[in-house]
């Protein structure tokens, strides 16, 4: 019989009580298949039992922000896409609203729609990457090649509206650079129409999958009080039972005016990270067809930018946006010329990826990379 | 008001009152839909914060940076709460000559990694931090590039 040549659970338990092993420092990265950039993780082992981590970052530091202070204000724009390829639209969004917010200006309600709808193609742009990251993390190539395709339709959007794919140069301060072209309406519904046909195909080769699921379910267990504590934000932290997102509860451009839901799961292991994002993805296709369709409303001729001065007025300003990876936020401090005195960028990942030891301890050597793919790794914001 | 109550859904008319009756020392320098701005002196900043997190429910430091004004600097804290979507702005000045405030980092792990990059960049020490080493920046570094003494090349 098979099940007598098996030795009871308890016996090798009790043996490996007494078993003396060796503590090891195991350093992945910075080049490791699973660290999507420039970054190490130290992981101290037990056997294969992860007993202690920490995550080196810094290998990209271009001092973004002291660069800042030597460009006048539209000269940063093009700058702030640089910051994440995959989430330019974003940061260029933030950075614009942050000079703003300084100026205090109100932007035409227009370029308040068009701004929502690229921010939710490139927060879809940005998951589909994530989605295809984590595929070849767990080891299915269908996955990376599925979300691959699927995205090329949205950074063909991109395109559409701006004429660029990835680092878009799109928003600009008091507005937007161009109005939505022609037929753009109509094909942003068709595509998002076909993506929320398609996502589920995806969905349905992961989570049919036991490969994935066993190795997400269950894995790495954050709780709520933690993840607020060390400073998780975005899906990662609403994962976790946290209950927040800054489109809902701190409301900037037109997102109260639009209905929408917030994806929360009370779970907190690694597996209810990933539906948030999936989840997500489907809201983000609602907010865009509400979004086209308040566009539609307003109008062909209605304003989308309007003129600002070149000098902001000396004082601070601060502007908080949802990332795709979390709360991103833009912290201006102007001296009354044409070029910022101080500008800070908080990024999502830097604290998301502080807390890579919480994430990572009591995991196998095995599941860090499907545990730690879960913040979405971007190293150009996270060292700036 | 109780000043000792925990309000997990405080409202900005009760934030301020709070931090005023609580602290003296608390400059309310304006507020706004859902923002607090505020200046305290930095040998209460701890105090101040752990309030703030204890009886405010601010749950999420989103922020903690310096400014550098050449005669002295400031450090900058961004706190958020998770159920009103309220945050609080705390300024702290510090002199040129005597760089030192308190970590937060006790009260917000999240702050770890903002403190330790304010100080590489700016040099403001942050006492009791459990580890004040450089992050972004390269170990051998003896000086603080952010620092407006600091010129770039090709551009001053």
């Amino acid at each position: 019989m098979m099940a007598d040549s098996i030795v009871p659970v308890k016996e090798i338990e009790e043996k490996a009580e007494k078993m003396d092993t060796d503590k090891m420092w195991v350093i992945m990265g910075p080049q490791h298949p699973f660290s999507h950039g420039l970054w190490t993780l130290k992981v101290k082992l037990d056997g294969e039992i992860v007993t202690d981590a920490e995550p080196i970052v810094g290998y990209l530091h271009r001092g973004w922000e002291k660069e800042t202070e030597n460009r006048t204000y539209p000269k940063i724009i093009p700058m702030a896409d640089r910051l994440c390829y995959a989430a330019s639209m974003t940061y260029t969004h933030l950075y614009c609203m942050t000079v703003e917010k300084a100026l205090g200006i109100d932007i035409p309600e227009k370029a308040k729609y068009i701004r929502i709808v690229a921010d939710e193609v490139c927060r879809i742009n940005s998951h589909l990457m994530w989605l295809a990251a984590v595929g070849t993390d767990l080891g299915n190539l269908t996955v990376f090649l599925w979300c691959m395709r699927e995205r090329e339709y949205f950074l063909d959007l991109n395109v559409k509206l701006c004429g660029a794919r990835m680092t878009t140069n799109f928003p600009r301060i008091g507005g937007v650079r161009n109005d939505t072209t022609e037929l753009f309406d109509r094909d942003i519904l068709r595509t998002v129409q076909h993506f929320e046909k398609a996502l589920w195909d995806i969905i349905y080769l992961i989570d049919d999958s036991s490969i994935f699921v066993s190795r997400m379910k269950g894995i790495s267990y954050i709780t709520r009080e933690q993840a607020a504590n060390v400073g998780l934000t975005g899906p990662a932290m609403r994962g976790c039972g946290v209950d927040f997102d800054l489109r809902r509860d701190d409301p900037y451009d037109n997102y109260d005016k639009i209905d929408f839901e917030v994806p929360v799961l009370q779970e907190g292991d690694s597996y209810a990270r990933y539906m948030i994002r999936v989840e997500e993805m489907f809201q983000s296709c609602e907010i865009i067809k509400q979004a086209v369709g308040k566009i539609k409303a307003l109008g062909k001729n209605a304003p989308y930018r309007i003129k600002t001065p070149s000098r902001v007025p000396a004082g601070t300003a601060f502007a908080k946006l949802e990332d795709p990876r979390g709360e991103s936020m833009m912290y201006l401090v102007s001296d009354g010329t044409d070029k910022p005195y101080r500008l800070k960028v908080r990024s999502p990942i830097f604290v998301n990826v502080s807390s890579a030891r919480l994430q990572s301890v009591g995991v196998r050597i095995a599941d860090v990379p499907a545990v730690l793919a879960q913040i979405d790794m971007c190293l150009g914001e996270t060292d700036r | 008001m109780d000043s000792d109550a925990v309000l997990q859904k405080p409202s900005v008319d009760e934030i301020t009152q709070a931090l005023k009756e609580k602290f003296p020392c608390v400059e309310i320098k304006g507020t706004a839909v859902r923002r607090v701005f505020a200046k305290v002196p930095r040998e209460h900043i701890f105090k101040i914060c752990k309030y703030i997190h204890d009886n405010l429910t601010f749950e999420h430091c989103s922020i903690v940076m310096g400014i550098d004004y050449v005669d002295h600097m400031y450090t900058v804290y961004i706190l958020t709460n998770y159920y009103t979507g309220t945050a609080i702005e705390l300024t702290a000045d510090i002199p040129a000559d005597d760089l030192h405030i308190d970590s937060v980092t006790p009260i917000w792990q999240g702050a770890n990694w903002h403190e330790r990059e304010t100080w590489e960049l700016f040099g403001i020490v942050f006492d009791n931090h459990p580890k004040l080493e450089r992050l972004l920046t390269p170990k051998t570094y003896e000086f603080f590039p952010f620092r407006k003494s600091y010129k770039l090349r090709g551009w001053e």
